[in-house]
């Protein structure tokens, strides 16, 4: 897996999918996927949580603010929450989010939450792998980059008054 | 007679409430007045800003800036200030977080220009005329300063070192940070000058607040009679409490009206939207995806509900293009 260095140093982008995985099903399913030497693509940074519903909605948005391209929350399937109730409100929430994630421009497919159960060692490679195919068709996110440019255009005025240029306006 | 300490009171992109609000201290007013020397207050005074220019660097003791950063003369403004002072507070919602004006940052600056020079329903502008960013009048040229495409909060321009909360923030919160200013018993740099604390702490209805609230409906204020002596929230209500921090001692909560958030998260939250829109859907009551998107389009503007005030500083800032 590239870092983020590598990457602009050999200039060819890869999507980076950071995967919020809950430890009493996705987790121990991604182990699954280990152990039995299944194949997928590279483009998913773990996490391990507690539950799914310990995954507080600020994660996801700085994640993708911190140039995260996609990101994937795994819990387990509705009725096997180790805590009765985790999965039902990590649910509620990204339903929302999912919502207001649209309205501020980023796409649908960019955030996707799964149950995987345990046994679920297939679905990881299934679901990483069409994440992955789909956020790189979207392309990159970037948002740190853009961040940057948003603030060039306050450079302008450091440029006309310290540097007694003439303001330019556009 | 030692020199008074001098202060700046400054209007960026806000409505002017944060202006009345410095009235709003009543008779207090006259022991400020006593206090210090005012020697910028664009609102009430006549003073330019060459005469700001003129003074020496730091000589200003504070100056506080309320509004958010919108055009290229206020950041001008906002960074002249702070060469000046040794202090500056960001007063109010729109300079500590962005406030109703951030709620543009949905927008791009070319949809902004064109909805209100050409779309606007009071507009008529046939030839679709737009103001002239530079114009030569007698030999003399006349700019207008630039609209910049993403509002700001003001510490995404300089420096801040206190922040006084709240849309506008109360006569109370004001008084004590001019006494904390001038009795030079200051808080840590970077402090909201306001409880740490949600605002459901110090809410007259907290002790009717449900541990487990059970959402079906959010019911929006104008359509429901409310009960005075009950939790909002409890009620079906979007009431931004337990996600935004105390201070106002529940000033629209007493007028049956849920809070919206002008005070800004506490310390420990980064995005104030986020941690609302968490509490609140996490209590939806239905465990299926179709019921609990029909309980949470009763929120028909998730954004502009929950970052009213906050958008510039949230984790995103802005609509992605």
């Amino acid at each position: 897996m590239l870092t983020a260095g590598e990457q602009s140093k050999t200039n060819t982008w890869e999507p980076r999918i950071v995967a919020f995985f809950c430890n009493w099903c996705t987790y121990t399913a991604a182990d699954l996927a280990g152990v039995s030497r299944l194949r997928h693509a590279p483009n998913a940074r773990i996490i391990r949580v507690m539950c799914s519903g310990r995954v507080d909605p600020q994660f996801i948005l700085d994640a993708f603010s911190k140039g995260a391209d996609g990101v994937l929350l795994g819990g387990c399937h509705p009725g096997d929450c180790h805590y009765m109730e985790g999965n039902y409100k990590a649910l509620r929430r990204m339903r929302l989010l999912k919502r207001m994630l649209k309205d501020m421009g980023i796409e649908e497919h960019r955030f996707r939450l799964e149950w995987i159960s345990a046994s679920e060692g297939e679905r990881i490679k299934t679901v990483i792998n069409e994440m992955t195919e789909q956020v790189r068709t979207l392309g990159p996110l970037g948002l740190p980059k853009k961040f940057e440019e948003w603030d060039t255009e306050m450079e302008v005025l450091e440029r006309t008054v310290n540097g007694k240029e003439e303001a330019v306006h556009a | 007679m030692p020199e008074k300490p001098k202060v700046t009171f400054y209007w960026c992109a806000s409505c002017g409430g944060c202006e009345e609000s410095v009235v709003d201290l009543a008779e207090n007013i006259l022991d400020v007045v006593a206090a210090v020397d005012i020697v910028m207050w664009p609102v009430a005074m006549d003073f330019k800003k060459k005469d700001v220019e003129a003074m020496e660097d730091k000589s200003i003791l504070v100056s506080m800036i309320n509004g958010a950063i919108r055009t290229s003369e206020q950041e001008e403004m906002a960074k002249l200030m702070r060469r000046k002072s040794q202090l500056v507070i960001a007063y109010g919602s729109c300079a500590h977080l962005g406030g109703i004006p951030g709620l543009a940052n949905q927008f791009q600056r070319e949809e902004i220009l064109q909805y209100i020079f050409e779309e606007s329903p009071s507009t008529v502008n046939p030839q679709k005329t737009r103001p002239e960013r530079k114009v030569m009048t007698n030999g003399n040229a006349v700019t207008l300063p630039n609209f910049f495409n993403v509002v700001r909060a003001l510490d995404q321009v300089i420096d801040v070192d206190y922040y006084l909360p709240g849309c506008p923030p109360t006569p109370k919160l004001l008084k004590q940070a001019l006494d904390a200013l001038l009795s030079g018993n200051l808080p840590e740099k970077g402090t909201v000058l306001a409880p740490d604390i949600a605002l459901c702490d110090e809410c007259p209805k907290k002790d009717t607040k449900p541990s487990d609230l059970k959402f079906t409906e959010f019911k929006r204020p104008h359509l429901v009679q409310i009960d005075s002596a009950t939790c909002l929230l409890a009620q079906g209500i979007v009431c931004m409490g337990p996600a935004t921090r105390g201070g106002c001692e529940g000033v629209c909560i007493s007028g049956n009206m849920p809070c919206t958030g002008c005070f800004g998260p506490t310390s420990r939250v980064k995005d104030q939207g986020a941690k609302i829109l968490s509490a609140l859907a996490s209590q939806v009551e239905a465990k299926d995806e179709k019921g609990i998107d029909a309980t949470l389009a009763t929120i028909p503007d998730p954004v502009g509900t929950f970052y009213r005030y906050g958008l510039p500083i949230s984790l995103l800032r802005r609509k992605n293009f």
